[in-house]
């Protein structure tokens, strides 16, 4: 492994990504993405009782499908990585507790599956693990109930108010296999540019996105062309115009290959989610069942994965405090 | 674009790019369906007065099944949409007030009916509470020393 420039980190020994899994809420299965994933769920609670142990449930079972799908099993898996949004991340210990896998609690808000798949590449790479699994989940229910209002409120939401995605993704880091690559990690700063407005996410992370992204591009000496596409993990609508512009005001154009989770996760006009999809599992499902497939057929051949997480909690925007972002970036080739 | 150096120029620019609620359509619907929940409060007083009631008891009446019904209607997952339709509309009236005490407490049912229920029951509705009976003390007290 070598550190290039201020803050990458470029893995000789090739990382491969060797399998995906994801689930779905009902939302996100009536959404566009829908064909893409491993399972759609029709109800919220999927038999729990609560909306917590619904995500634990998804989380655990997306873990199961992955583990068939790769056919690594359990015990071949040396350590996970895994978070989520829960306070102290109760789904990923709760979901991941019958595993007996050595587990690293991960914390990056909505960055939770990108910051979990540096850790787990660099573990790879090193030498330290043969495999490992990196996996992420969010509930809607359980995110409101936690951040906002509960459900049966009767209140509105502002247009820039994002809708948090149900669903789990997970993927396996394996030293064997043949691709798709993790090549160079970029791992990201806090950025704060002092917005409060908890409604409005996209605003508060785009800058850490672009930070980041702009950090790549010095420390690797490439550009926006070098990738078939730029992807933000829930940046949504308003949040992807901001950064389009600030990375623009930068010097880099990244309009023709940017994509952002968020804006692709619902149906805009029909899903009524306002500025986009948010939360851990929006990237980790749209990455899991969508562009980790274009990577295997090779319809995409280099994709530079950056997921952002705003890093507050209720407290703090009650107390008036502005909304941290942050944004760590993979590289991923085949 | 120029490039950005301050939060005050990030902050003026993220004003600009972020679309404002539609007021005018949102004041419409608050207008109209506040006015509906009133229409319906009347239209019982009425049939209460008509059936030899007292216009204290008539009231108490109104209050009553209004709540009753916001409270069915949250329990039945329609109030939201009705909320969030006409925002202030249904907000404001008798009918704001019963739904911000039932929604957190079908919400925090899974920690227990104590600290559950009991002690989330009044997360929103909270704070009215307090001001309420707080302005209601002070105004009291006004009308005693002044008013007499």
């Amino acid at each position: 492994m070598e550190h290039l420039g201020k803050q990458t980190i470029k893995l000789d020994k090739p990382v491969t990504i060797l399998e995906t899994a994801c689930i779905v809420g009902p939302k996100e299965s009536d959404g566009p993405m829908a064909q893409y994933f491993d399972q759609c769920l029709q109800d919220e609670f999927w038999g729990e009782k609560t909306w917590e142990k619904a995500e634990s449930k998804i989380l655990k079972e997306t873990v199961n499908t992955l583990i068939s799908k790769s056919g690594v099993p359990a015990n071949q898996i040396n350590y996970c990585f895994a978070g989520d949004l829960l306070n102290q991340c109760i789904s990923s210990s709760f979901g991941l507790r019958e595993l007996n896998i050595p587990f690293f609690g991960v914390f990056g808000a909505c960055s939770t599956f990108a910051e979990s798949m540096c850790l787990g590449s660099v573990f790879v790479s090193s030498g330290s693990a043969t495999n490992v699994l990196c996996a992420t989940s969010s509930h809607f229910c359980s995110a409101e109930k936690q951040f906002r209002f509960p459900l049966e409120l009767g209140n509105q939401r502002p247009p820039s108010s994002q809708w948090t995605v149900t669903g789990s993704g997970a993927a396996i880091l394996s030293s064997t296999g043949d691709g798709p690559y993790i090549t160079h990690i970029t791992p990201g700063k806090i950025i704060d540019l002092g917005i409060t407005d908890a409604n409005n996410m996209g605003a508060a992370m785009a800058p850490a996105f672009v930070d980041t992204l702009i950090n790549h591009f010095n420390d690797t000496g490439r550009n926006p062309s070098y990738y078939d596409a730029i992807i933000s993990g829930d940046l949504g609508y308003i949040g992807k115009d901001i950064a389009i512009d600030l990375a623009l005001s930068k010097g880099y154009d990244i309009k023709d290959n940017y994509y952002d989770c968020g804006v692709l996760m619902f149906d805009k006009k029909n899903q009524d989610t306002h500025s986009g999809g948010s939360g851990c599992a929006c990237l980790g499902t749209i990455f899991s069942g969508y562009f980790f497939k274009q990577l295997k057929e090779r319809k995409l051949k280099r994709i530079l994965l950056i997921a952002t997480g705003a890093l507050m909690n209720s407290t703090s925007s009650q107390q008036g405090e502005s909304i941290p972002g942050i944004a760590h970036a993979l590289s991923i080739e085949v | 674009m120029e490039e950005i150096k301050t939060n005050k120029q990030y902050s003026n620019y993220v004003d600009k790019k972020t679309p404002n609620s539609p007021i005018l359509k949102n004041c419409f619907n608050a207008f109209w369906v506040g006015g509906l929940i009133c229409t319906i409060g009347q239209i019982i007083f009425d049939f209460c007065e008509y059936q030899g009631l007292d216009e204290t008891s008539c009231s108490t009446v109104v209050s009553i099944v209004l709540i009753g019904l916001s409270a069915l209607l949250t329990g039945l997952n329609i109030f939201n949409k009705i909320g969030k339709f006409a925002g202030a509309g249904s907000l404001v009236p008798i009918t704001g007030f019963a739904n911000s005490i039932v929604a957190p407490a079908i919400e925090y049912k899974s920690e227990g009916y104590v600290m559950g229920v009991g002690a989330k029951m009044f997360t929103v509705a909270g704070p009215v509470l307090v001001f309420g009976i707080s302005t209601a003390v002070i105004i009291g007290l006004i009308a005693r020393l002044f008013v007499g």
